[in-house]
Protein backbone atom coordinates (compact mmCIF):
# COMPACT_ATOMS: atom_id res chain seq x y z
CA UNK A 1 0.00 0.00 0.00
CA UNK A 2 2.59 2.23 0.92
CA UNK A 3 4.67 1.38 -2.00
CA UNK A 4 1.78 2.31 -4.38
CA UNK A 5 1.58 5.27 -2.61
CA UNK A 6 5.38 6.64 -3.02
CA UNK A 7 4.55 5.61 -7.06
CA UNK A 8 1.44 7.99 -7.43
CA UNK A 9 3.55 10.61 -5.46
CA UNK A 10 6.45 10.50 -7.91
CA UNK A 11 3.90 10.21 -10.71
CA UNK A 12 2.38 13.47 -9.62
CA UNK A 13 5.94 14.97 -9.52
CA UNK A 14 6.39 14.17 -13.31
CA UNK A 15 2.91 15.04 -14.00
CA UNK A 16 3.69 18.46 -12.25
CA UNK A 17 7.05 18.83 -14.08
CA UNK A 18 5.88 18.45 -17.50
CA UNK A 19 3.43 20.67 -16.69
CA UNK A 20 5.64 23.28 -15.99
CA UNK A 21 7.78 22.43 -18.73
CA UNK A 22 4.24 23.44 -20.84
CA UNK A 23 4.01 26.46 -19.10
CA UNK A 24 7.31 27.61 -20.25
CA UNK A 25 7.21 26.06 -24.04
CA UNK A 26 4.08 27.56 -25.30
CA UNK A 27 4.80 30.72 -24.10
CA UNK A 28 7.97 30.48 -25.42
CA UNK A 29 6.41 29.42 -28.93
CA UNK A 30 3.65 32.56 -28.81
CA UNK A 31 6.42 35.09 -28.07
CA UNK A 32 8.90 33.65 -31.20
CA UNK A 33 6.27 34.08 -33.61
CA UNK A 34 5.55 37.76 -32.07
CA UNK A 35 9.03 38.26 -32.23
CA UNK A 36 9.34 37.37 -36.07
CA UNK A 37 6.44 40.06 -36.72
CA UNK A 38 7.86 42.45 -34.07
CA UNK A 39 11.10 42.22 -35.72
CA UNK A 40 9.50 42.86 -39.54
CA UNK A 41 7.64 45.45 -38.21
CA UNK A 42 10.96 47.37 -36.62
CA UNK A 43 12.78 46.90 -39.89
CA UNK A 44 9.90 48.18 -42.31
CA UNK A 45 9.64 51.29 -39.27
CA UNK A 46 13.43 51.79 -40.13
CA UNK A 47 13.09 51.58 -43.79
CA UNK A 48 10.15 53.85 -43.98
CA UNK A 49 7.85 50.50 -45.14
CA UNK A 50 4.35 49.36 -43.51
CA UNK A 51 5.67 46.07 -42.70
CA UNK A 52 2.88 42.96 -42.65
CA UNK A 53 -0.55 44.72 -41.92
CA UNK A 54 -2.70 42.07 -44.00
CA UNK A 55 -3.27 39.05 -41.77
CA UNK A 56 -5.81 39.68 -38.92
CA UNK A 57 -5.36 43.75 -37.43
CA UNK A 58 -2.25 45.07 -37.72
CA UNK A 59 -1.06 42.12 -39.70
CA UNK A 60 -0.34 40.41 -36.01
CA UNK A 61 -1.50 36.66 -37.27
CA UNK A 62 1.49 37.08 -40.22
CA UNK A 63 3.20 34.50 -38.20
CA UNK A 64 1.09 32.43 -37.64
CA UNK A 65 -0.06 32.13 -41.10
CA UNK A 66 3.57 31.74 -42.30
CA UNK A 67 4.14 28.59 -40.19
CA UNK A 68 0.98 27.09 -41.12
CA UNK A 69 1.88 27.22 -44.67
CA UNK A 70 5.42 25.60 -44.11
CA UNK A 71 3.96 23.05 -42.03
CA UNK A 72 1.82 22.14 -44.90
CA UNK A 73 4.57 22.13 -47.88
CA UNK A 74 6.61 19.26 -48.84
CA UNK A 75 9.72 18.50 -47.05
CA UNK A 76 12.11 17.75 -49.35
CA UNK A 77 15.17 15.51 -48.84
CA UNK A 78 18.19 15.85 -50.86
CA UNK A 79 18.97 12.31 -52.36
CA UNK A 80 23.16 12.50 -51.54
CA UNK A 81 22.54 13.59 -48.25
CA UNK A 82 22.91 11.92 -45.17
CA UNK A 83 19.49 11.25 -43.62
CA UNK A 84 19.99 10.76 -40.23
CA UNK A 85 21.75 13.87 -39.53
CA UNK A 86 20.08 15.83 -41.98
CA UNK A 87 17.14 15.37 -40.14
CA UNK A 88 18.65 15.27 -37.03
CA UNK A 89 20.19 18.39 -37.07
CA UNK A 90 17.34 21.09 -36.77
CA UNK A 91 15.98 18.89 -33.95
CA UNK A 92 18.95 19.76 -31.97
CA UNK A 93 19.09 23.16 -32.80
CA UNK A 94 15.80 23.47 -32.00
CA UNK A 95 15.76 21.20 -28.65
CA UNK A 96 18.56 23.25 -27.62
CA UNK A 97 17.55 26.32 -27.80
CA UNK A 98 14.37 25.01 -25.26
CA UNK A 99 16.50 23.08 -22.54
CA UNK A 100 18.42 26.11 -21.93
CA UNK A 101 15.09 27.80 -20.49
CA UNK A 102 14.87 25.15 -17.55
CA UNK A 103 17.31 27.16 -15.60
CA UNK A 104 16.08 30.69 -16.18
CA UNK A 105 14.67 32.48 -13.24
CA UNK A 106 11.58 34.57 -14.06
CA UNK A 107 10.84 36.04 -10.46
CA UNK A 108 12.07 35.00 -7.13
CA UNK A 109 11.76 31.27 -6.50
CA UNK A 110 10.19 31.04 -9.87
CA UNK A 111 12.47 28.98 -11.92
CA UNK A 112 11.71 25.41 -13.50
CA UNK A 113 15.49 23.52 -12.22
CA UNK A 114 16.82 25.83 -9.43
CA UNK A 115 20.49 24.52 -9.77
CA UNK A 116 23.67 25.05 -8.31
CA UNK A 117 25.44 25.48 -11.46
CA UNK A 118 23.23 27.33 -13.62
CA UNK A 119 24.71 29.41 -15.33
CA UNK A 120 27.38 26.64 -16.17
CA UNK A 121 24.61 24.43 -17.91
CA UNK A 122 23.94 27.73 -19.99
CA UNK A 123 27.08 28.11 -21.23
CA UNK A 124 27.66 24.33 -21.95
CA UNK A 125 23.64 24.69 -23.26
CA UNK A 126 24.59 27.28 -25.81
CA UNK A 127 28.17 25.78 -26.81
CA UNK A 128 26.41 22.93 -28.09
CA UNK A 129 23.91 25.67 -30.39
CA UNK A 130 27.01 24.71 -32.86
CA UNK A 131 26.35 20.80 -33.81
CA UNK A 132 22.89 21.86 -35.09
CA UNK A 133 24.52 24.08 -37.67
CA UNK A 134 27.82 22.14 -38.11
CA UNK A 135 25.42 18.94 -38.71
CA UNK A 136 23.12 20.71 -41.10
CA UNK A 137 25.67 21.98 -43.11
CA UNK A 138 27.72 18.06 -43.25
CA UNK A 139 24.90 16.14 -44.25
CA UNK A 140 23.61 18.28 -46.92
CA UNK A 141 26.22 17.05 -49.20
CA UNK A 142 26.28 20.42 -50.80
CA UNK A 143 29.14 23.18 -51.18
CA UNK A 144 26.89 26.05 -49.86
CA UNK A 145 25.28 24.72 -46.52
CA UNK A 146 28.92 23.26 -45.98
CA UNK A 147 31.20 26.68 -46.01
CA UNK A 148 28.12 28.01 -44.15
CA UNK A 149 28.68 25.43 -41.27
CA UNK A 150 32.34 25.44 -41.30
CA UNK A 151 31.89 29.77 -40.76
CA UNK A 152 29.71 29.13 -37.88
CA UNK A 153 31.97 26.42 -36.11
CA UNK A 154 34.59 29.03 -36.54
CA UNK A 155 32.54 32.16 -35.44
CA UNK A 156 31.12 30.37 -32.51
CA UNK A 157 34.17 28.63 -30.80
CA UNK A 158 35.56 32.32 -30.75
CA UNK A 159 33.38 34.17 -29.45
CA UNK A 160 32.16 31.73 -26.72
CA UNK A 161 35.64 32.40 -25.28
CA UNK A 162 35.21 36.10 -24.45
CA UNK A 163 31.55 35.14 -23.39
CA UNK A 164 33.30 32.75 -20.67
CA UNK A 165 35.51 35.29 -19.29
CA UNK A 166 32.57 38.10 -19.29
CA UNK A 167 30.68 35.47 -17.25
CA UNK A 168 33.63 35.10 -15.06
CA UNK A 169 33.82 38.57 -14.04
CA UNK A 170 30.44 38.87 -13.04
CA UNK A 171 30.31 35.48 -11.16
CA UNK A 172 33.35 37.09 -9.48
CA UNK A 173 31.08 40.10 -7.93
CA UNK A 174 28.09 37.65 -7.07
CA UNK A 175 30.53 34.28 -5.59
CA UNK A 176 28.03 31.70 -6.59
CA UNK A 177 26.75 30.42 -10.38
CA UNK A 178 23.16 30.27 -9.54
CA UNK A 179 21.59 32.59 -11.57
CA UNK A 180 18.83 33.40 -8.87
CA UNK A 181 21.60 34.67 -6.56
CA UNK A 182 23.10 36.41 -9.66
CA UNK A 183 19.43 38.29 -9.75
CA UNK A 184 19.54 38.96 -6.06
CA UNK A 185 23.33 40.21 -5.75
CA UNK A 186 22.38 43.11 -8.28
CA UNK A 187 19.71 45.27 -5.92
CA UNK A 188 22.14 47.76 -4.82
CA UNK A 189 23.04 48.27 -8.34
CA UNK A 190 22.55 46.60 -11.97
CA UNK A 191 26.32 44.95 -13.21
CA UNK A 192 25.48 46.81 -16.13
CA UNK A 193 27.10 49.73 -14.88
CA UNK A 194 30.02 48.70 -12.73
CA UNK A 195 30.92 46.50 -15.93
CA UNK A 196 29.72 48.45 -18.56
CA UNK A 197 32.22 47.07 -21.22
CA UNK A 198 31.85 43.85 -20.16
CA UNK A 199 27.74 44.43 -20.71
CA UNK A 200 28.51 45.74 -24.36
CA UNK A 201 30.69 43.08 -25.15
CA UNK A 202 28.72 39.88 -24.20
CA UNK A 203 25.74 41.50 -26.30
CA UNK A 204 28.16 41.86 -29.00
CA UNK A 205 29.37 38.28 -28.75
CA UNK A 206 25.53 37.28 -28.46
CA UNK A 207 24.91 39.09 -31.56
CA UNK A 208 27.60 36.44 -32.64
CA UNK A 209 26.72 33.20 -31.12
CA UNK A 210 23.44 33.69 -32.47
CA UNK A 211 24.39 34.55 -35.65
CA UNK A 212 22.59 37.74 -36.51
CA UNK A 213 23.83 40.65 -38.04
CA UNK A 214 26.04 41.89 -38.38
CA UNK A 215 27.59 38.80 -37.46
CA UNK A 216 25.10 36.11 -39.90
CA UNK A 217 28.07 35.12 -42.41
CA UNK A 218 27.00 31.49 -41.59
CA UNK A 219 23.42 32.15 -43.83
CA UNK A 220 24.85 35.51 -45.56
CA UNK A 221 22.36 35.36 -48.59
CA UNK A 222 24.65 37.57 -50.44
CA UNK A 223 27.31 34.95 -51.23
CA UNK A 224 25.91 31.27 -49.54
CA UNK A 225 21.94 31.64 -50.51
CA UNK A 226 20.80 30.73 -47.66
CA UNK A 227 24.35 29.06 -45.49
CA UNK A 228 23.84 26.08 -43.60
CA UNK A 229 19.99 25.58 -44.23
CA UNK A 230 19.99 26.16 -48.28
CA UNK A 231 18.64 22.30 -48.83
CA UNK A 232 16.23 22.40 -46.00
CA UNK A 233 12.78 22.77 -46.67
CA UNK A 234 9.21 22.86 -44.90
CA UNK A 235 8.91 21.99 -41.24
CA UNK A 236 12.75 20.72 -40.89
CA UNK A 237 13.38 24.82 -42.23
CA UNK A 238 10.91 25.81 -39.75
CA UNK A 239 12.59 24.49 -36.86
CA UNK A 240 15.63 26.31 -37.86
CA UNK A 241 13.98 29.30 -37.69
CA UNK A 242 11.95 28.82 -34.60
CA UNK A 243 15.25 27.32 -32.65
CA UNK A 244 17.12 30.37 -33.75
CA UNK A 245 14.72 32.83 -32.69
CA UNK A 246 14.06 30.92 -29.27
CA UNK A 247 18.16 31.05 -29.20
CA UNK A 248 17.73 34.69 -29.46
CA UNK A 249 15.05 35.09 -26.58
CA UNK A 250 17.10 33.05 -24.67
CA UNK A 251 20.53 35.33 -24.86
CA UNK A 252 18.35 38.65 -23.99
CA UNK A 253 17.14 37.03 -21.08
CA UNK A 254 20.64 35.67 -20.17
CA UNK A 255 21.83 39.26 -20.83
CA UNK A 256 19.09 40.78 -18.57
CA UNK A 257 19.90 38.31 -15.70
CA UNK A 258 23.40 39.09 -16.14
CA UNK A 259 23.16 42.72 -16.40
CA UNK A 260 20.48 44.19 -15.90
CA UNK A 261 19.05 42.66 -13.06
CA UNK A 262 16.42 40.13 -14.06
CA UNK A 263 13.29 40.50 -12.11
CA UNK A 264 14.73 43.46 -10.34
CA UNK A 265 12.50 46.80 -10.86
CA UNK A 266 14.21 50.41 -12.15
CA UNK A 267 14.40 51.64 -8.66
CA UNK A 268 13.48 50.37 -5.27
CA UNK A 269 10.79 52.94 -4.91
CA UNK A 270 6.96 53.27 -4.87
CA UNK A 271 5.74 53.20 -8.33
CA UNK A 272 8.56 51.10 -9.70
CA UNK A 273 8.24 47.87 -7.19
CA UNK A 274 4.34 48.21 -7.71
CA UNK A 275 4.69 46.07 -11.30
CA UNK A 276 5.51 42.41 -10.58
CA UNK A 277 8.91 40.80 -11.01
CA UNK A 278 8.08 38.79 -14.80
CA UNK A 279 6.77 41.91 -15.79
CA UNK A 280 10.19 43.72 -15.49
CA UNK A 281 11.74 41.05 -16.47
CA UNK A 282 9.62 40.76 -19.96
CA UNK A 283 10.03 44.49 -20.18
CA UNK A 284 14.27 44.57 -19.88
CA UNK A 285 14.24 41.38 -22.26
CA UNK A 286 12.15 42.89 -25.15
CA UNK A 287 14.42 46.08 -24.69
CA UNK A 288 17.43 44.00 -25.25
CA UNK A 289 15.63 42.10 -27.96
CA UNK A 290 14.76 45.64 -30.03
CA UNK A 291 18.66 46.18 -29.77
CA UNK A 292 19.20 43.27 -31.53
CA UNK A 293 16.90 44.13 -34.33
CA UNK A 294 17.74 48.02 -34.29
CA UNK A 295 21.42 46.73 -35.12
CA UNK A 296 19.86 44.26 -37.69
CA UNK A 297 18.23 47.52 -39.42
CA UNK A 298 21.41 49.70 -38.96
CA UNK A 299 24.63 47.92 -39.38
CA UNK A 300 25.96 46.47 -42.31
CA UNK A 301 27.25 42.31 -42.68
CA UNK A 302 30.93 42.30 -41.60
CA UNK A 303 33.18 40.87 -43.62
CA UNK A 304 34.97 37.26 -42.01
CA UNK A 305 38.52 38.49 -41.48
CA UNK A 306 37.19 41.65 -39.79
CA UNK A 307 34.86 39.23 -37.58
CA UNK A 308 37.70 36.76 -36.86
CA UNK A 309 40.17 39.64 -35.99
CA UNK A 310 37.05 41.55 -33.33
CA UNK A 311 36.37 38.18 -31.73
CA UNK A 312 40.32 37.21 -31.07
CA UNK A 313 42.72 40.31 -31.07
CA UNK A 314 40.16 42.57 -30.09
CA UNK A 315 37.00 41.05 -27.56
CA UNK A 316 39.79 38.25 -26.04
CA UNK A 317 42.44 40.40 -24.85
CA UNK A 318 40.12 43.03 -23.90
CA UNK A 319 38.08 40.60 -21.87
CA UNK A 320 41.02 39.49 -19.72
CA UNK A 321 42.33 42.58 -18.84
CA UNK A 322 38.74 43.74 -17.44
CA UNK A 323 38.86 40.15 -15.79
CA UNK A 324 42.06 40.77 -14.37
CA UNK A 325 40.90 44.29 -13.43
CA UNK A 326 37.84 43.26 -11.64
CA UNK A 327 38.92 40.85 -9.64
CA UNK A 328 42.17 43.52 -8.19
CA UNK A 329 39.58 45.80 -7.51
CA UNK A 330 37.50 43.22 -5.69
CA UNK A 331 40.43 41.92 -3.62
CA UNK A 332 41.93 45.88 -3.08
CA UNK A 333 38.59 47.05 -1.57
CA UNK A 334 37.99 43.50 0.21
CA UNK A 335 34.88 43.76 -1.61
CA UNK A 336 34.87 39.87 -2.84
CA UNK A 337 31.47 37.95 -1.96
CA UNK A 338 32.22 35.78 1.15
CA UNK B 1 15.24 -0.55 -8.45
CA UNK B 2 15.21 2.95 -7.73
CA UNK B 3 14.49 5.88 -10.82
CA UNK B 4 17.99 6.73 -9.54
CA UNK B 5 19.61 3.02 -10.73
CA UNK B 6 17.55 3.43 -13.83
CA UNK B 7 19.39 6.49 -14.79
CA UNK B 8 22.40 4.97 -14.05
CA UNK B 9 21.73 1.94 -16.15
CA UNK B 10 20.36 3.92 -19.31
CA UNK B 11 23.24 6.46 -19.05
CA UNK B 12 26.39 4.28 -18.77
CA UNK B 13 24.76 1.34 -21.32
CA UNK B 14 24.48 4.06 -23.74
CA UNK B 15 27.79 5.44 -23.10
CA UNK B 16 29.29 2.04 -23.61
CA UNK B 17 27.59 1.62 -26.54
CA UNK B 18 28.17 4.84 -28.43
CA UNK B 19 31.84 3.86 -27.50
CA UNK B 20 32.22 0.90 -29.33
CA UNK B 21 30.46 2.46 -32.33
CA UNK B 22 32.84 5.29 -31.98
CA UNK B 23 35.44 2.63 -32.63
CA UNK B 24 33.24 0.22 -35.48
CA UNK B 25 31.74 2.92 -37.43
CA UNK B 26 32.48 3.21 -40.89
CA UNK B 27 32.14 6.43 -41.23
CA UNK B 28 34.62 9.04 -39.10
CA UNK B 29 31.73 11.96 -38.78
CA UNK B 30 29.55 9.50 -36.98
CA UNK B 31 32.54 8.48 -35.10
CA UNK B 32 32.86 11.60 -34.16
CA UNK B 33 29.24 12.10 -33.42
CA UNK B 34 29.14 9.31 -31.09
CA UNK B 35 32.21 10.56 -29.15
CA UNK B 36 29.62 13.38 -27.85
CA UNK B 37 27.15 11.28 -27.58
CA UNK B 38 29.31 9.34 -25.41
CA UNK B 39 31.07 12.35 -23.57
CA UNK B 40 27.13 13.37 -22.97
CA UNK B 41 26.51 10.95 -21.21
CA UNK B 42 29.59 11.04 -19.66
CA UNK B 43 28.27 13.97 -17.66
CA UNK B 44 24.95 12.68 -17.23
CA UNK B 45 26.74 10.40 -14.97
CA UNK B 46 28.65 12.86 -13.20
CA UNK B 47 25.47 14.70 -12.15
CA UNK B 48 24.07 11.12 -10.60
CA UNK B 49 27.29 11.30 -8.73
CA UNK B 50 26.64 14.90 -7.79
CA UNK B 51 29.39 16.29 -9.73
CA UNK B 52 27.78 19.17 -10.82
CA UNK B 53 30.56 21.12 -11.56
CA UNK B 54 32.78 18.58 -13.47
CA UNK B 55 29.88 17.62 -15.57
CA UNK B 56 29.26 21.13 -16.72
CA UNK B 57 32.86 21.43 -17.54
CA UNK B 58 33.02 17.76 -19.24
CA UNK B 59 30.37 19.75 -21.59
CA UNK B 60 31.33 22.92 -22.43
CA UNK B 61 35.33 21.51 -22.73
CA UNK B 62 35.15 18.24 -24.45
CA UNK B 63 31.42 18.58 -26.32
CA UNK B 64 31.84 22.49 -26.75
CA UNK B 65 35.31 22.90 -28.18
CA UNK B 66 37.44 19.83 -28.56
CA UNK B 67 34.89 17.70 -30.46
CA UNK B 68 33.63 20.64 -32.43
CA UNK B 69 37.16 20.85 -33.97
CA UNK B 70 37.68 17.30 -34.28
CA UNK B 71 34.67 17.30 -36.28
CA UNK B 72 35.89 20.22 -38.00
CA UNK B 73 39.10 18.54 -39.14
CA UNK B 74 37.47 15.19 -40.03
CA UNK B 75 34.66 16.83 -41.84
CA UNK B 76 37.57 17.93 -44.26
CA UNK B 77 39.48 14.96 -44.68
CA UNK B 78 39.42 12.85 -47.80
CA UNK B 79 39.40 9.71 -45.83
CA UNK B 80 39.33 6.35 -48.22
CA UNK B 81 37.34 3.76 -45.65
CA UNK B 82 38.81 0.53 -47.61
CA UNK B 83 42.20 1.83 -47.41
CA UNK B 84 41.91 2.24 -43.30
CA UNK B 85 40.34 -1.52 -43.12
CA UNK B 86 43.45 -2.83 -45.36
CA UNK B 87 45.51 -3.11 -42.11
CA UNK B 88 42.51 -3.90 -39.84
CA UNK B 89 43.85 -7.71 -38.98
CA UNK B 90 47.92 -7.36 -39.17
CA UNK B 91 47.27 -4.54 -36.01
CA UNK B 92 44.30 -6.57 -34.47
CA UNK B 93 46.35 -9.02 -32.24
CA UNK B 94 48.55 -5.78 -30.97
CA UNK B 95 45.50 -3.93 -29.92
CA UNK B 96 43.75 -7.02 -27.97
CA UNK B 97 47.36 -7.51 -26.17
CA UNK B 98 47.19 -3.93 -25.39
CA UNK B 99 43.31 -4.00 -24.25
CA UNK B 100 44.24 -7.04 -22.52
CA UNK B 101 47.25 -5.65 -20.16
CA UNK B 102 45.16 -2.49 -19.62
CA UNK B 103 42.26 -4.54 -18.35
CA UNK B 104 44.21 -6.75 -16.34
CA UNK B 105 45.80 -3.63 -14.23
CA UNK B 106 42.54 -2.01 -14.36
CA UNK B 107 41.06 -5.05 -11.97
CA UNK B 108 44.45 -5.48 -10.56
CA UNK B 109 43.99 -2.14 -8.71
CA UNK B 110 40.39 -2.39 -7.74
CA UNK B 111 40.93 -5.86 -6.01
CA UNK B 112 44.17 -5.86 -4.84
CA UNK B 113 44.23 -5.87 -0.96
CA UNK B 114 47.42 -3.75 -0.32
CA UNK B 115 45.95 -1.16 -2.50
CA UNK B 116 43.28 -0.81 -0.33
CA UNK B 117 45.38 -0.75 2.51
CA UNK B 118 47.91 1.86 1.39
CA UNK B 119 44.58 4.18 1.48
CA UNK B 120 45.45 4.87 -2.03
CA UNK B 121 41.65 3.51 -3.33
CA UNK B 122 40.17 5.65 -0.68
CA UNK B 123 42.15 8.71 -1.57
CA UNK B 124 41.35 8.85 -5.34
CA UNK B 125 37.30 8.02 -4.26
CA UNK B 126 34.63 10.48 -4.28
CA UNK B 127 35.73 12.98 -1.77
CA UNK B 128 34.02 14.22 0.89
CA UNK B 129 32.04 16.94 -0.02
CA UNK B 130 29.18 19.25 1.46
CA UNK B 131 25.77 18.69 -0.26
CA UNK B 132 25.23 22.19 -1.32
CA UNK B 133 27.90 23.78 -3.13
CA UNK B 134 30.10 21.65 -5.41
CA UNK B 135 32.20 24.24 -7.09
CA UNK B 136 33.01 26.14 -3.61
CA UNK B 137 34.62 22.61 -2.39
CA UNK B 138 36.68 21.84 -5.33
CA UNK B 139 37.61 25.31 -5.52
CA UNK B 140 38.21 24.90 -1.91
CA UNK B 141 40.66 21.91 -2.43
CA UNK B 142 42.12 22.86 -5.57
CA UNK B 143 43.51 26.18 -4.63
CA UNK B 144 44.96 25.19 -1.50
CA UNK B 145 45.75 22.15 -0.83
CA UNK B 146 47.22 21.09 -4.97
CA UNK B 147 47.85 24.74 -5.62
CA UNK B 148 51.19 23.78 -7.24
CA UNK B 149 50.50 21.08 -9.00
CA UNK B 150 47.42 23.04 -10.41
CA UNK B 151 49.54 25.45 -11.53
CA UNK B 152 51.66 23.26 -13.11
CA UNK B 153 49.17 21.83 -15.30
CA UNK B 154 48.11 25.42 -16.30
CA UNK B 155 52.03 26.14 -17.33
CA UNK B 156 51.84 22.97 -19.46
CA UNK B 157 48.58 24.23 -21.14
CA UNK B 158 50.00 27.02 -21.64
CA UNK B 159 53.61 25.86 -23.26
CA UNK B 160 51.46 23.36 -25.40
CA UNK B 161 49.76 26.12 -26.77
CA UNK B 162 52.69 28.37 -27.48
CA UNK B 163 54.07 25.04 -29.26
CA UNK B 164 51.48 24.99 -31.97
CA UNK B 165 51.16 28.33 -32.43
CA UNK B 166 54.61 28.76 -33.15
CA UNK B 167 54.14 25.43 -35.67
CA UNK B 168 51.55 27.09 -37.74
CA UNK B 169 52.87 30.91 -37.52
CA UNK B 170 54.60 31.66 -40.97
CA UNK B 171 55.55 34.49 -42.22
CA UNK B 172 54.66 35.04 -46.17
CA UNK B 173 55.31 37.89 -48.34
CA UNK B 174 53.06 38.97 -50.72
CA UNK B 175 50.07 39.13 -48.38
CA UNK B 176 47.21 41.70 -48.89
CA UNK B 177 46.48 42.63 -45.22
CA UNK B 178 44.15 45.07 -43.74
CA UNK B 179 45.83 47.00 -40.72
CA UNK B 180 43.04 48.91 -39.47
CA UNK B 181 45.36 50.93 -37.25
CA UNK B 182 47.41 52.33 -40.15
CA UNK B 183 43.92 53.27 -41.88
CA UNK B 184 41.93 55.09 -39.17
CA UNK B 185 45.43 57.10 -38.26
CA UNK B 186 45.75 58.11 -41.82
CA UNK B 187 45.91 62.16 -42.20
CA UNK B 188 43.52 63.63 -44.48
CA UNK B 189 45.74 66.60 -45.67
CA UNK B 190 47.72 63.70 -47.38
CA UNK B 191 46.00 61.34 -48.95
CA UNK B 192 44.99 63.50 -52.38
CA UNK B 193 47.75 65.07 -54.21
CA UNK B 194 47.97 67.24 -56.98
CA UNK B 195 49.84 66.83 -59.92
CA UNK B 196 50.36 68.12 -63.43
CA UNK B 197 50.50 65.79 -65.52
CA UNK B 198 52.63 65.99 -69.19
CA UNK B 199 50.50 65.51 -72.09
CA UNK B 200 50.93 62.41 -73.95
CA UNK B 201 53.48 60.78 -70.96
CA UNK B 202 51.50 60.45 -67.98
CA UNK B 203 52.54 59.79 -64.82
CA UNK B 204 53.67 57.01 -62.63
Amino acid sequence: MMNLFHINESLLNLILILLNIFAIIIPLFVSVAFLIYFERKVLAAIQLRRGPNVVGPFGLFQSFADAIKLITKENIIPRSSNKIVFILAPIITMVLSLIGWAVIPFSPGVVLADINVGIMYFFAISSLGVYGVIMAGWASNSQYPFLGALRSAAQMVSYEVSIGFVIISVLLCVGSLNLSKIVEAQEDIWFALPLLPMFIIFFISALAETNRLPFDLPEDEASLVAGFFTEYSSASFMLFFLGEYANMILMSAMTTILFLGGWLPLLNIEPFTLIPGPIWFILKTSFILFLFLWVRGTLPRYRYDQLMRLGWKVFLPFSLFWLVLTSSFLVFFDLLPK
Amino acid sequence: MTLYDLCFYFFSIVAVFSSLIVISAKNTVHSVLFLILSFINGSALFVLLGAEFLAMILIVVYVGAVAVLFLFVVMMLDINFVKIREGFLQYMPLGILLGVVLLTELILVLISKKMMSSGLVEYSSIPNFSQNENTKDLGEVLYTDYFLLFQLSGFILLIAMIGSITLTLRTRSGVKKQNIFDQVNLDSKNQIVKKKVPLNKGIE
